[in-house]
C-alpha cells in the first residue's frame, strides 16, 4: 500500500502486527482465506497509509491511529432497537454473529464464520487497490458477520438492519448481501458502540444489486468519540437496477468511510446521500470512488456537512467515466455548514472522464447560516438559539426529505434530532 | 402604541444615514399609511423596527406602548407584539412551513407563559386562517415560502400575522406583486385584523392598496423624514399630484 519504507513503526503498527501473531490461532479461515490474511498483514508491516499516499493525504492514518486497543470488550446485554420500526435485527455483538437469526422470508441467513471457514468467501477479501488499508485490516483481522442472499423477485415486506455493536476493545467484521434480480429491500448498516471504551471497529460491507433490483442501503453511524472506526462500502450495481446509500456520520473520534461503486450494466442508477454532523475534536473522512462502467447509466451525489467545535471532515469523490461508458450522467454536490472558526471542513471532488458524450459536473461550497434567514426567523418570535438549530437541522433535513418515504424520514430526522439534542 | 422620537439611523456596513431626525406616533386602533418615492426609508423604517442588526440607531429612541426597543432583539420584539409583513420573504429550503408556524407561535406562547397549542388546536387555527386568505394547505406542506409565487409569499406572511396576533403589524409593501383580485383577499385579511388594541402601518408606493386598507393617517417619507401627515385625502392627493409638489413645500 506505502510504497515508502516507514523508518520505524509506530505503536498502533506495532500492536496490530503483534495482535496478529497472537490471534492467528484463533481466527477462522481455510488455507485460501489464510493466505489472503497473511498477504493482508504484510501491507500493514509496509506501514499504515500517510499524507504522501493520494487517496489517504487528508487523513493520515499513521499518524492518526496514535493507539490500538486489546481485543477484549465489555458487557453487552443485547442488540439495541433497530432504527426504522419493524426492522428484522441481524446483530453482531462484539464481533459475533447471532446464531439464533430471525427467519425473513426470501431471504437466506448465513453467519460469515461459517464462510470464512469453509473459504468460499477467500476471492471477496482481496483489496480493491494498493492503497486499500481499510480492506487490508478487515481481511487480516475479519473473524465474522454475515452473509444475506435475496431471492430473485423478492420484495421485502420489512427492512433488514445489520447492527454492528460493540463495547469498546476491536471488532473486525464483513457483511456481505446479495439482492436477486427485480428484487426490492430496505437495509440499514448500524454502527455503533456501547459504554465509550476505546474501540477500533473495521467494518467492510459488499453488496451486488442484481438486474432491475431496487435497494436502499443506510449506513448509521454513531460511534462514541472514543472509537475508532473504518469502514468501506463496495457495490456492484446490475442493469436497470438502483441503488440509493444513504450515510450518516454522527460520532466516532477517527472515522473513515469508503465508498467503492461499479455500475456494471447499462440503466444502472446509483444514489449517495450523506450527512456528516461533526463536532468535538474529531476527525470524519468521507471517501467515494464511483466507476461508470458501462453506458447510459446515472450517479448523483450529495453530501452536507456541518462541522462544530474543532472538528476536521474530508469528503473525497472520485467519479471515474470509462471510455466506452457513454451517455454518463454524473453530479456530484458537497455542501458545508461551518459553525465555527475552529473547524474545518476539505474536499476533493474529481472526475475522470475517458468517453466524450457525458454529462458530468460537481460543485463544494462552504457557508455560514444565512443571517437573512436567521432574521427572518428571530422576527417570528423564534430566539437566536433556536433558530439557529431550524435552520442547521434544515440544512441538512433537505437530503433526508428527499428520500421520499415517510418511515425512512421519521426515523432519520429522529437521530438528526438525537445528535441536535446533545451537540446542539 | 408606537412613537418614534427623531429617529437617525446608517446602514453599519457603510456608515450611510438613511434614516434622519424621523418622528412618528401611531396610536392603538389607528392604521397609518407611510408613503414615498424611491429611496426615501420606508422600508428601512420597517427593518428598524423589526431590529434588524443591519441597521444602526445613532440618535432618537423607538418607544413601543412607552418602552423603548432599542436594546430588543428582533425575537424579544416579535414576542413583545411587533410584526413585519416583509416585502421580500425569504425562502428557507428545509424548514417545513408548518413546523415553523407551530415552532413561531408556540416560542411567542412560551415567552408569554402560556401553555403550548395542541396539535389538533394548532391545526385548526392554521386551517381556518389559510381558508379566510383563499390559501391551499397543501402549499403549506412546502418549506417555507419556497417555490411560492410572489403573491403567495405575500398572503402566507399575512397567514403568519393572523396566527401570530399581532399588536403592531408593519406591512412593507405588501401590495407589490399582488394582482387585483389577490390584492383583495390579502387586504381583507388586514381588515380583519383591525381592532382598537392594535395599530396597524401600511408602507406602500401607490394609493391602490390604501383603497382596500383605508388609513386613519397618511404620512409622506422623503430623505429619512416625515415631511407632511395628513388623512386618508393626502393619499389620493399624491395619487393625482405626484410626491414633487408635497417635497416642493417641504423644501
Amino acid at each position: 500500500m506505502n510504497m515508502h519504507a516507514q523508518p520505524q513503526r509506530t505503536l498502533a503498527e506495532t500492536a496490530l502486527i503483534d495482535a496478529f501473531g497472537e490471534r492467528l490461532s484463533l481466527l477462522p479461515g481455510d488455507g485460501a482465506v489464510m493466505v489472503k490474511r497473511d498477504d493482508a498483514i504484510e501491507a500493514i508491516k509496509h506501514g499504515l497509509p500517510t499524507r504522501r499516499v493520494e487517496s489517504w493525504h487528508y487523513t493520515d492514518l499513521r499518524r492518526l491511529l496514535t493507539s490500538v486497543p486489546a481485543f477484549e470488550a465489555g458487557d453487552i446485554a443485547k442488540a439495541l432497537d433497530p432504527v426504522l420500526d419493524g426492522s428484522a435485527v441481524l446483530p453482531v455483538l462484539n464481533g459475533v454473529s447471532s446464531a439464533k437469526a430471525p427467519e425473513i422470508e426470501g431471504v437466506t441467513v448465513e453467519r460469515l464464520l461459517e464462510k470464512l471457514t469453509d473459504g468460499s468467501i477467500a476471492p471477496g477479501l482481496d483489496r480493491y487497490g494498493a492503497d486499500d488499508a481499510i480492506g487490508a485490516l478487515n481481511t487480516a483481522f475479519v473473524a465474522d458477520g454475515y452473509f444475506i442472499d435475496i431471492a430473485d423477485d423478492a420484495e421485502l415486506e420489512k427492512p433488514i438492519e445489520l447492527q454492528n455493536l460493540q463495547a469498546g476493545g476491536q471488532t473486525h467484521v464483513r457483511l456481505l448481501a446479495r439482492v436477486g434480480a427485480g428484487a426490492k429491500a430496505i437495509i440499514v448498516e448500524r454502527q455503533t458502540s456501547e459504554g465509550g471504551e476505546a474501540a477500533l471497529v473495521s467494518s467492510v460491507s459488499q453488496l451486488v444489486v442484481g438486474d432491475g433490483a431496487e435497494v436502499t442501503w443506510l449506513i448509521v453511524q454513531e460511534q462514541p468519540d472514543t472509537a475508532t472506526h473504518l469502514a468501506q462500502f463496495k457495490a456492484h450495481i446490475g442493469k436497470d437496477a438502483k441503488l440509493t446509500l444513504f450515510v450518516m456520520n454522527a460520532g466516532g473520534k477517527l472515522v473513515r468511510q469508503e465508498v467503492v461503486v461499479r455500475t456494471t450494466g447499462e440503466g444502472a442508477d446509483f444514489k449517495l446521500r450523506g450527512i456528516n454532523l461533526l463536532a468535538g475534536d474529531t476527525h470524519t473522512d468521507t471517501t467515494m470512488v464511483l466507476d461508470h462502467a458501462v453506458p447510459h447509466t446515472a450517479s448523483t451525489e450529495v453530501i452536507r456537512n456541518v462541522v462544530t467545535g474543532k472538528a476536521r471532515g474530508v469528503f473525497q469523490g472520485r467519479i471515474n467515466v470509462h471510455q466506452y461508458a457513454q451517455k454518463t450522467n454524473a453530479k456530484m454536490a458537497c455542501n458545508t455548514l461551518l459553525l465555527s472558526d475552529e473547524g474545518e471542513f476539505s474536499t476533493k471532488p474529481e472526475l475522470e472522464i475517458f468517453a466524450d458524450d457525458v454529462v458530468c459536473g460537481h460543485g463544494a461550497t462552504v457557508t455560514e447560516i444565512d443571517h437573512n434567514h436567521l432574521f427572518y426567523l428571530m422576527a417570528r418570535g423564534i430566539d437566536e438559539k433556536a433558530a439557529r438549530g431550524l435552520l442547521v437541522k434544515a440544512f441538512v433535513a433537505e437530503v433526508i426529505e428527499e428520500l421520499d418515504d415517510e418511515a425512512l424520514v421519521d426515523a432519520l430526522e429522529a437521530r438528526l434530532d438525537a445528535w441536535f439534542s446533545t451537540h446542539g | 402604541m408606537l412613537e418614534i422620537k427623531n429617529l437617525h439611523a446608517r446602514i453599519v456596513e457603510d456608515g450611510t444615514e438613511i434614516i434622519r431626525g424621523l418622528n412618528l406616533t401611531v396610536k392603538a386602533g389607528e392604521v397609518a399609511a407611510i408613503m414615498g418615492p424611491n429611496g426615501s426609508g420606508k422600508s428601512t423604517l420597517s427593518y428598524i423596527l423589526a431590529g434588524r442588526e443591519d441597521y444602526e440607531v445613532t440618535e432618537g429612541d423607538i418607544l413601543y406602548n412607552g418602552q423603548s426597543i432599542l436594546e430588543m432583539d428582533p425575537a424579544e420584539r416579535a414576542t413583545a407584539g411587533i410584526f413585519l409583513a416583509f416585502q421580500y420573504p425569504m425562502e428557507i429550503p428545509g424548514v417545513a412551513t408548518m413546523e415553523f408556524l407551530k415552532v413561531a407561535m408556540n416560542e411567542q406562547r412560551k415567552a408569554r407563559g402560556e401553555e403550548p397549542l395542541k396539535v389538533p388546536e394548532f391545526l385548526k387555527r392554521v386551517k381556518d386562517a389559510a381558508a379566510s386568505l383563499n390559501m391551499d394547505m397543501n402549499m403549506l406542506k412546502r418549506p417555507l415560502n419556497v417555490g411560492f409565487s410572489g403573491g403567495e409569499k405575500k398572503r402566507a406572511e399575512i397567514l403568519q400575522m393572523k396566527l401570530l396576533e399581532p399588536k403592531l403589524c408593519v406591512l412593507d409593501e405588501t401590495d407589490s406583486g399582488l394582482d387585483i383580485d389577490a390584492l383583495k383577499i390579502v387586504a381583507d385579511g388586514v381588515n380583519a385584523l383591525r381592532s382598537p388594541e392594535r395599530a396597524i402601518v401600511v408602507i406602500t408606493h401607490y394609493q391602490r392598496l390604501l383603497e382596500h386598507i383605508v388609513p386613519d393617517s397618511v404620512h409622506v417619507l422623503y430623505k429619512g423624514q416625515v415631511i407632511k401627515s395628513g388623512d386618508k385625502s393626502l393619499a389620493l392627493d399624491l395619487e393625482t399630484n405626484g410626491y414633487a409638489g408635497v417635497i416642493g413645500q417641504a423644501a
